[in-house]
């Protein structure tokens, strides 16, 4: 593994493997009664978000644990990224108390990069979710999920609907599932797809029902208030009318094709209830397959050796 | 007074001739033997050019010392080749009014590294809203004949058409910082494939483009004159063509770094490379760089924009645009333009020097290397390389994205009305 982990276009098709095969065995420790491996005794792994995002911080907080880690939450929302010291002095302090791994939230996009790139720190970056630009893990849970319940990836037909232009999770996926073999298919009005993205490994349409029917997976995007009052689209029922997923779409879609959102829906927006609480909708257990999978980041970023899986394996066996 | 006689000096990158500067002007061009009491330079290999005039440049005095201040940037600016320079109006306080232009073209005057021209905000506080005094900045000491918003476009229409008609009274010209303030809120970097890969809020060529158009039509209906800062996209370059072959008066400059660096420098997120106008695509510097050699675009200016390490050593989304430009123009016009044979080095005298001191009414500046002519000469050595050290740079600040990169030519020295502010590459 590389020492951090910014972008799902860092990784190769191995080792997103590797991550993924690792988070299965790592997964079976959920069915034990001691929920805990000793691996990163000793290691300190920072939660650095600025941006609010209970279900991202509880998901590494509890990968951290589990791993045996010392996991120290640093809010540092309400510090403002117009006065750029934040970050940089922040960092300074992290290194201060040596840290092995830094988790970080941030709304500018790049600033992750910029952690591991500066020379501030010396331990581990990973990326929880920059501006809009990328979430790999996010990716990678979706990836584990989509695996689990279909096998592989090749010639899958991913289908992501919604807020492309501000999504960071589209961004990771498109670059994941691509490495990992599947055809992803964008699906947004024209106003919510960003310039550029012809050039994504990934194929762009705006009319949902006819991609529906083909999908084996169809993930749905969170659409954001805000987006309503700044033209990008007319109305909420409108937008819905047009790339939302209801029971209609959801009868099209093939029998064993399912239904993946992020989290936290809107629903009736861009889902409805009755396709989000469907046993074809994946959402729930994407929130359990982020622990495994974060486990498996910090546990390849930290110990860096394929050999302590065997270990984990040994005690399981 | 004190005499230089440049010997075997190349005026123009023409043939070797002896150049005498006595008296603040050129006495004597020829072959001159020797003269009493005058410094000699051996000027074998020189390039003489008129003393470069920068239309675009941040001193950043008043206000912001830390960054810049007009004794450093003057001293950037000599090292650099220029004998004269425009001082944006973008200061705290803003260049809004007579005071402050004064103020700047004074401290100019004293330290004497190179003329210091004032701009003037075109409105109060560069908020867009109101005319500043444009007539008393005009007739003030400072003389002010450039008046601009830059960092802010003048994006209503009506304000835009009255700034225009009103400057004619004294021979003003407006500078415009082309960017439509709608089509670019949330802008981080150039919109395109590497905004859309690095997630970055995009900066769209047309958000440039439509505001020069509405301009050029606006300057064409009042009949005054038009100077479009900072040109960055190719489309730009048709606009201006355009507005050119209709015979309007519009002039426009392109920066260094858009003639040589592209937004694929970004994808290292460092800020650096975050400048306003942004960085564009490959096509953008070719279409950029055609437009220059043509004479489409007219000058050459630096945009010298100082930023403390602190503005830049952050995360791209809050970090300050701008890069220093003064001591690296003429090694990177040489390299993109001379060394690829784009251009003459009359044609770098002619876009660094005679058009940007036509275009801003400089007196005494971007006049021909003749007999009479004000002694304001740049001697530049095009056989050497260079590698920018940040640091070693005269600015206060080191915010310069050519950092380790070697670069062709060096200016040798700088002559301001006769007197050296630069000999043999180093501060006289
Ligand atoms: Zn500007």
């Amino acid at each position: 593994m590389k020492r951090h982990l910014l972008s799902a276009a860092d990784l190769s098709r191995d080792e997103a493997l590797l991550i993924l095969d690792t988070a299965e065995e790592l997964a079976r420790l959920a069915d034990r009664p001691i929920k805990k491996l000793p691996t990163l005794r000793g290691r300190t792994v920072v939660n650095l978000f600025y941006e609010d995002s209970t279900r991202t911080r509880t998901s590494f907080e509890a990968a951290a644990k589990r791993l045996s880690a010392d996991v120290i939450n640093f809010s540092a929302k309400g510090s403002s990224v117009s006065k750029g010291e934040s970050l940089k002095d922040t960092a300074l302090t992290l290194e201060a108390m040596g840290t092995d791994a830094v988790v970080v939230r941030h709304s500018a996009s790049g600033a992750p990069h910029r952690l591991a790139t500066s020379g501030w720190i010396r331990g581990s970056v990973v990326n929880a979710g920059d501006g809009t630009h990328e979430h790999p893990t996010q990716a990678l849970l979706d990836a584990f999920t989509m695996r689990r319940r279909l096998g592989s990836f090749d010639g899958r037909r991913v289908t992501i609907v919604g807020d492309i232009l501000h999504s960071r999770v589209a961004r990771s996926n498109v670059r994941l599932l691509h490495t990992l073999g599947a055809q992803v298919t964008l699906v947004a009005p024209p106003t919510l797809l960003p310039v550029g993205v012809q050039t994504w490994p990934c194929a762009v349409s705006y009319d949902l029902d006819a991609e529906v029917a083909k999908s084996d997976v169809v993930m749905m995007l969170r659409v954001q208030h805000e987006r309503m009052n700044a033209a990008f689209f007319p109305s909420a029922r409108e937008y819905s009318r047009r790339y939302g997923l209801d029971g209609r779409r959801f009868a099209a879609m093939p029998e064993h094709a399912i239904v993946m959102h992020p989290g936290p829906m809107n629903r009736g927006m861009e889902i409805t209830a009755e396709v989000a609480d469907s046993p074809r909708s994946t959402i729930v257990e994407q929130v359990t397959n982020g622990v495994s999978v974060r486990m498996a980041v910090l546990y390849l970023l930290l110990s860096g050796s394929e050999s302590a899986i065997g270990s984990i394996e040994g005690e399981s066996a | 007074m004190s005499s230089f006689l440049l010997r075997g000096v190349r005026p123009l990158g023409g043939d070797p001739v002896d150049l005498l500067l006595s008296d603040g002007r050129i006495a004597d061009v020829g072959v001159v033997g020797s003269v009493a009491g005058a410094h000699t330079v051996d000027a074998d290999g020189l390039i003489a050019l008129p003393g470069l005039v920068d239309l675009h440049t941040h001193l950043r005095e008043p206000g912001r010392e830390d960054a810049e201040t007009v004794e450093t940037g003057t001293q950037a600016a000599a090292l650099g080749g220029f004998t004269a320079v425009h001082a944006m109006a973008n200061t705290s306080p803003v260049a809004d009014t007579a005071g402050v232009v004064e103020q700047v073209w004074r401290l100019g005057q004293q330290y004497g590294h190179a003329d210091v021209r004032p701009v003037g905000a075109v409105t109060v506080g560069i908020a867009g809203e109101q005319l500043a005094e444009l007539g008393a900045m005009a007739d003030c000491p400072a003389g002010v004949r450039v008046f601009s918003d830059d960092g802010h476009c003048v994006s209503d229409a009506v304000l835009m058409r009255r700034a225009l008609e009103y400057v004619k009274a004294f021979d003003g010209v407006i500078a415009q910082h082309a960017q439509e303030p709608r089509l670019t809120e949330g802008a981080q970097m150039n919109e395109g494939e590497m905004s859309a890969m690095l997630g970055l809020g995009g900066w769209p060529a047309v958000a440039e483009e439509a505001i020069i158009a509405r301009d050029c039509l606006l300057a064409a209906h009042v009949g005054s004159r038009l100077h479009v800062c900072h040109v960055s996209t190719a489309g730009s370059v048709e606009l201006i063509r355009w507005a050119k072959s209709k015979g309007w008066d519009v002039t426009a400059e392109v920066t260094p770094h858009h003639l040589l660096l592209t937004d694929d420098l970004v994808s290292s997120y460092d800020p650096i490379y975050k400048v306003n106008p942004p960085l564009r695509t490959a096509a953008d510097v070719e279409a950029l760089r055609a437009g220059l050699a043509d004479g489409t675009i007219d000058a050459v200016a630096t945009d010298h924009a100082p930023h403390p390490d602190e503005a830049k050593d952050c995360e791209w989304a809050a970090a300050a645009m701008g890069m220093l430009g003064l001591q690296t123009a003429l090694s990177v016009v040489q390299q993109v333009m001379v060394d690829t044979g784009l251009m003459s080095w009359a044609d770098v005298a002619d876009r660094m020097s005679t058009r940007p001191a036509r275009i801003g009414r400089v007196d005494g500046h971007g006049r021909g290397l003749e007999v009479g002519a004000p002694a304001n000469v740049t001697l530049v050595d095009p056989s050497t390389t260079w590698t920018v050290d940040p640091h070693a740079l005269a600015s206060k600040s080191s915010n310069t994205p050519y950092r380790r990169m070697t670069l062709p030519g060096s200016v040798y020295a700088t002559f301001l009305r006769g007197n050296a502010t630069v000999l043999d590459g180093k501060l006289a």
